[in-house]
């Protein structure tokens, strides 16, 4: 890539993520949620990988960890669903509100699930891209 | 609601050049634009959170086709279409816009007053019942949490299919060695 | 008809999208289809949750009555169809790369003819 796009990369990368958590942990609070910002963490990867090429962004975060990251999302989902049968029903929210509306720290288990579903998409949308635009050359090597 | 209105019809310009155009790459391009001009449509209809997410998805949607589209096939040739799907998509194109103006009117309440006979519910429970301000990510992780739930289950198996599919043969770049049987 | 005119241009937009999964013969094309054809679907939803003067269902402040917001479970819905429509996307890329590794073209007339 160019040195602009490098350039301009290695600036505001780290904004890119950065708002990508901002949007997840206020989620109960502001509009965005868990998918918008898991979406946006996986972009600002993606951007490191378009930049500066495979090897780089795999010394950053690699396929095996994308894998690794996206099953410990599902398992805490999971997780906290089934958590909540020991109080009340399935999915119950069992941490009750003590915090008020408003503030960061309420809501019971909305932001966990929050942070739950960011590591599920983020990491997901990361590797599907991993497989489709890092691995090259295929006409060569598929006559069956 | 006069802006509506132009970001539907550039809306439904930008899909008429995404379809007919011969060249693959300006086709991605106008696609590109519906989804940015639905985006913006989103806000005006009140809807702050789905307009995010609509709009990256867009982004990562559009890097993949692209992705698809380079070095590929890039200009089609002048083809002779199919003219039986031809036929029966411009049959069901009529038939759909026949049916919307018999039974929209009737059907459906009018653009502006929704019925909220269940969702009354929702706005009204959502600060004593959860505690959450936002009203949408309460109903998405409380209200109707399984739902969120099974569209994990459906990304996960959509990676899971990806993999498997970019994985039969061949060799790969940055991920170590795949089998390579001949 | 001001009532229904934007439910008739979603209807639309619908159609070109179906349109374009049944009469072309370039696989990105019927891809791209596809993907018309879903954004019409998310809009449909979202047009039927609009109130007038309503506003986004998020409280500003904690005395805002309830009854003035839009509908909000549309929304929860449209949330999840899009990162789907995202999935089912990236899963036909994957397939048309892996065709056009194996026949050569995307001309899904000519992919009967080869035989791999």
């Amino acid at each position: 890539m160019t040195l602009i796009v490098r350039t301009v990369t290695r600036l505001t990368i780290g904004l890119i993520l950065l708002y990508g958590l901002y949007i997840v942990l206020h989620g109960h609070l502001t509009p965005g949620g868990g998918f918008a910002g898991g979406v946006i963490v996986a972009l600002s990867f993606i951007n490191l990988t378009l930049a500066f090429g495979g090897k780089t962004s795999a010394g950053v975060f690699s396929g095996e960890s994308a894998h690794l990251v996206e099953a410990l999302g599902a398992i805490m989902f999971l997780a906290l669903a089934l958590l909540g049968l020991q109080w009340g029903g399935f999915f119950d929210n069992f941490i009750h509100a003590d915090g008020e509306p408003g503030m960061l720290v309420s809501a019971g288990i909305i932001p966990l699930a929050n942070i739950a579903i960011l590591l599920k998409v983020g990491a997901g949308i990361f590797s599907i891209f991993l497989a489709l635009i890092v691995v090259q050359n295929f006409e060569e090597g598929d006559r069956q | 609601m006069i802006e509506l209105y132009v970001l539907l019809g550039l809306m439904i310009a930008g899909a008429v050049i995404a379809v007919e155009v011969k060249d693959l790459l300006s086709a991605v391009i106008a696609v590109g634009v519906v989804g940015l001009a639905l985006s913006i449509a989103f806000l005006l209809l009140r809807a702050p959170d789905v307009a995010i997410t609509q709009i990256v998805v867009e982004i990562a949607a559009v890097i993949l086709l692209i992705r698809a589209t380079l070095n590929r096939d890039i200009s089609s040739r002048p083809s002779a279409g199919r003219p039986f799907g031809a036929v029966m998509g411009l049959a069901f194109l009529g038939l759909g816009v026949l049916a919307s103006l018999t039974a929209f009117p009737e059907g459906l309440s009018p653009f502006g007053s929704p019925l909220m006979t269940v969702s009354a519910f929702y706005p009204a429970d959502a600060m004593s019942g959860t505690g959450a301000t936002n009203v949408v990510s309460a109903v998405i992780l409380d209200y109707r949490g399984y739902d969120t739930l099974g569209e994990a289950t459906v990304l996960f198996t959509a990676v899971v299919g990806v993999l498997a599919v970019m994985r039969a043969t061949g060799r790969r770049d940055a991920e170590g060695s795949g089998e390579s049987h001949g | 008809m001001n009532e229904t005119m934007p439910y008739i241009l979603c209807m639309i937009l619908f159609c070109i999208g179906i349109y374009a999964m049944l009469a072309k013969r370039n696989l990105i094309r019927i891809i791209i289809g596809l993907s018309i054809a879903e954004y019409a679907v998310n809009l449909f939803l979202i047009l039927v949750a609009y109130k007038s003067g309503g506003q986004a269902p998020i409280f500003d402040d904690r005395a805002m009555p309830p009854t003035s917001m839009v509908d909000p479970l549309p929304h929860a819905l449209v949330l999840t169809s899009i990162v789907i429509g995202l999935a089912t996307t990236a899963f036909m890329i994957a397939l048309a790369i892996r065709l056009y590794g194996k026949y050569g073209t995307f001309d899904i007339t000519r992919m009967r003819e080869l035989r791999g």
